[in-house]
C-alpha cells in the first residue's frame, strides 16, 4: 500500500516541473498565440548552459540557475522581437515552421558541442537526500523544492496578470492586438517580454531537469509534448488548472511507470487522450478557444 | 501580376509536357539506368509523395499535422504484421497499409479535430508518440531494437523487387502530384482554399468544412501509410524510433517550405533542392541539419511562397494553375 502511496507522491512531485514547463508554454500561447515547437529544446538549452556555467566557472547549481535565467531572458526577448514577431499574423503555420526550425537548430547545436552522451548536474548531498516519513515513504529535497519554486512562480504569475501594468498589457495584447497599439502600446515589445517570461520559467524547468535525472540533447520533444499535455488536461487559460494538470500527468506517468518501466511516458500520453476525448475543454477550463 | 495567357498556356504545356517524359524515363529505368540512380529516383519520389500529402493537408486544408509520421510508421509495421509474420507479398501490402491507415485515421480525427490550430499539430505528435511506444512494448515485433523485413523478399528476384518498388513510388510520387492537381482544380479543391483562408467565410458560403477536412485528413493517411509500407520495403528493416521519428515531419516541412506551400510545383522542386544540399552537406553531420534549419526559417520570414511563389512571381504564371480567375 505504501509503496502506491511512494508512487503518487514523487507522480505528484514531477508535476511540478511539468506545471513550470507548461506555464512557459501557457503563456506564449495565451499572449501571442503561437505554440513554440522548440519550447521543451529551449528547457534542453538552458538545462546545458547551467552544466557549462557549472563545469567553466566551477559554480554549484544554484549560482549556474541565477545566472541561466537572465541569459534565457534574453535569448526569449530577442527570439520574439526579432524572429517570431515577423511570422505573426493570421496564419498559425508560420510561426509554428519556424520554432520547428529551431527545434532542429537546437538539438543538432547541443549535439556538436556536448555530443549525444546524457548529462546531470550533481546538487551533492541535497540532490540525493530526502525527508523519511516512514520506511517505503521518503520525499526527496530535490523534488520537493522544485514543487515549491513551481507554486510560487504561479502564484507569482498570477499577480503578475492580475496586478501589474505589465500583466494587463499582457492580457490586452491577447485579447485584442489592434486596439492595444491604438492605446500606445508596442504589441511587439510585450511580446517580447512574455517571450522572455515564458524563457525564464523554462530555464527554471530546464535546470530542475537536469538536476533530477540525466538529460541528452534530444530530450526537449518529450518535455514539449508534456508541458503541452499539461496545459490540455488542465484546461486552457487557466494557470492553476495547469498545475493540476501537470500532477495529472505527472502521476499518470508514475503509475504506468510502476508497472512496467516502459509505460510510463505512454501511461502519460494515454491520460491526456482520455481527457480529449471525455472533456476536450480540459479539466479546469477558463477560456474555450483552443 | 497577371500573365498574358498564352505565356500561361505555354507554360502549362511544358510542365506538362517535362513531367510526363520524365515519368515515362522514370517508369523505364529498370532497362536503361544504374541502380545506383534507379535508388535515388525511388527516394525522390516517396519523398516527394510525403510532400505532396502533407501540402494538400497543410498548405490546402490548413490542417497543420506534425505526426504524419503515425501512418508512416504503421504502413512499416504492417510490412512485418502482414509479409514477414503473414507471408503474403510485401508489395501486395502497400494498398492494404492504405486503407488500414484511413480507417485507423478515423478515430484520430474524431479526438484531434477537437483541437484547433496550433494545438492540433502537437496533439498529433502524441498519437505518433502513443503508437511508437506501444509498439516498442510489443515483443512479436521486435520490441525497441526493432525487426528485419529481408524474410519478405527472399523469393522476388532482385530485378523484380527494385523496379516493383520504383514503379509502386512513381505512382505514389507523380501519381500524388496528380490526384492533387486534380482534386484542387475541383469543387472540392476550391472548398479547400476557401477553408484554408477563413473557416467562418467558407462556412456562410455553404461549404461543409467539417466534410473538406475530413476527407482531407483521410486522404493524406491514407497515402502516408502506403507511401510508409514502400518506405520500408526499401530500408530491409523497421524499428519503432526510426519508423515513428519526427525526422520524416522535418524533411516534409523543409521540402514543402523551400519549394512553396499550397502550390503544386513547389513540393516537386522543394525535393530536387533538398536531394542537392544533401549530397553537397550531408557530410558536416550535425552541422548540415543546423543549416537545413536556418534556410527553412530564413523561408518561411522572408520567401513564404517559396522557390515556386518567386518564379511565380517572376513569369506571373504557372505550371499547375490552381487558382480561379474572378468572373468579370
Amino acid at each position: 500500500m505504501s509503496d502506491w502511496i511512494n508512487t503518487i507522491v514523487q507522480g505528484v512531485l514531477t508535476g511540478g516541473l511539468y506545471a513550470l514547463l507548461a506555464a512557459g508554454l501557457s503563456l506564449s500561447f495565451g499572449v501571442m498565440r503561437i505554440i513554440n515547437i522548440a519550447h521543451g529544446d529551449f528547457a534542453v538549452l538552458a538545462a546545458f548552459i547551467a552544466i557549462a556555467l557549472a563545469q567553466w566557472l566551477g559554480l554549484n547549481p544554484a549560482e549556474a540557475l541565477l545566472l541561466t535565467l537572465p541569459l534565457m531572458a534574453a535569448v526569449g526577448y530577442v527570439l520574439q522581437r526579432y524572429i517570431l514577431n515577423r511570422a505573426l499574423g493570421a496564419d498559425v503555420m508560420r510561426p509554428l515552421l519556424v520554432t520547428f526550425g529551431f527545434s532542429i537548430i537546437i538539438q543538432n547545436l547541443l549535439l556538436e558541442g556536448f555530443s549525444a552522451t546524457p548529462r546531470s548536474l550533481y546538487a551533492g548531498n541535497f540532490g540525493t537526500s530526502s525527508v523519511t516519513l516512514n520506511a517505503q515513504i521518503a520525499i526527496g529535497y530535490l523534488p520537493l523544492t522544485m514543487m515549491i519554486v513551481a507554486v510560487a512562480i504561479l502564484a507569482g504569475m498570477q499577480m503578475l496578470f492580475s496586478r501589474t501594468m505589465l500583466g494587463r498589457a499582457f492580457r490586452a495584447a491577447s485579447d485584442d492586438p489592434e486596439v492595444v497599439r491604438l492605446m500606445g502600446v508596442d504589441n511587439r515589445h510585450v511580446y517580447a517580454l512574455a517571450m522572455a517570461l515564458a524563457m525564464v520559467m523554462v530555464g527554471v524547468a530546464g535546470v530542475f531537469l537536469v538536476l533530477q535525472s540525466n538529460t541528452s540533447p534530444t530530450d526537449g520533444p518529450q518535455n514539449l509534448l508534456y508541458a503541452f499535455e499539461s496545459v490540455i488536461i488542465g484546461g486552457l487559460g487557466s494557470l492553476w488548472g495547469t498545475l493540476a494538470g501537470g500532477v495529472i500527468l505527472g502521476v499518470a506517468q508514475a503509475i504506468g511507470a510502476k508497472f512496467d518501466p516502459g509505460w510510463g511516458t505512454l501511461a502519460g500520453h494515454l491520460c491526456f487522450l482520455a481527457v480529449l476525448a471525455f472533456r476536450p475543454n480540459g479539466l479546469f477550463p477558463k477560456t474555450k478557444d483552443r | 501580376m497577371h500573365s498574358s495567357p498564352k505565356l500561361q498556356l505555354a507554360l502549362q504545356l511544358l510542365g506538362l509536357a517535362v513531367c510526363a517524359g520524365a515519368a515515362i524515363a522514370a517508369a523505364a529505368m529498370p532497362w536503361w539506368s544504374a541502380r545506383y540512380t534507379e535508388q535515388w529516383t525511388i527516394e525522390f519520389l516517396y519523398t516527394l509523395a510525403l510532400a505532396q500529402g502533407w501540402n494538400l493537408l497543410a498548405g490546402y486544408g490548413g490542417l497543420l499535422s506534425v505526426g504524419q509520421q503515425a501512418f508512416i510508421g504503421v504502413g512499416g509495421y504492417l510490412i512485418v504484421a502482414i509479409a514477414v509474420m503473414g507471408g503474403l507479398n510485401p508489395f501486395v501490402v502497400v494498398p492494404i497499409a492504405g486503407v488500414a491507415c484511413t480507417v485507423l485515421a478515423i478515430p484520430m480525427a474524431a479526438l484531434l479535430f477537437r483541437l484547433r490550430g496550433p494545438n492540433f499539430a502537437v496533439g498529433t505528435w502524441v498519437v505518433a508518440e502513443v503508437l511508437r511506444l506501444v509498439i516498442s512494448n510489443i515483443d512479436a515485433v521486435g520490441g525497441g531494437s526493432g525487426t528485419s523485413i529481408t524474410d519478405a523478399l527472399i523469393g522476388i528476384p532482385v530485378w523484380w523487387r527494385m523496379s516493383t518498388t520504383l514503379w509502386i513510388a512513381l505512382a505514389l510520387g507523380a501519381g500524388g502530384t496528380l490526384i492533387v492537381y486534380a482534386l484542387l482544380r475541383s469543387r472540392l479543391g476550391l472548398a479547400l482554399t476557401a477553408v484554408r483562408d477563413s473557416e467562418a467565410a467558407a462556412a456562410s458560403l455553404g461549404v461543409s468544412v467539417t466534410r473538406v477536412k475530413w476527407i482531407v485528413y483521410l486522404a493524406a493517411a491514407c497515402w502516408a501509410g502506403m507511401t510508409g509500407a514502400l518506405i520500408f520495403i526499401t530500408k530491409l528493416r523497421v524499428a519503432p524510433d526510426a519508423a515513428f521519428s519526427i525526422d520524416w515531419m522535418s524533411t516534409t516541412f523543409f521540402v514543402v517550405v523551400i519549394g512553396g506551400i499550397g502550390t503544386i510545383e513547389g513540393p516537386i522542386i522543394g525535393t530536387l533542392v533538398f536531394f542537392v544540399l544533401r549530397g553537397l552537406l550531408a557530410d558536416y553531420g550535425s552541422w548540415y541539419l543546423v543549416a537545413l534549419g536556418v534556410i527553412a526559417i530564413v523561408f518561411v520570414l522572408f520567401i513564404p511562397k517559396g522557390v515556386a511563389g518567386l518564379l511565380q512571381d517572376l513569369t506571373g504564371a504557372s505550371m499547375f494553375p490552381v487558382q480561379r480567375r474572378a468572373p468579370r
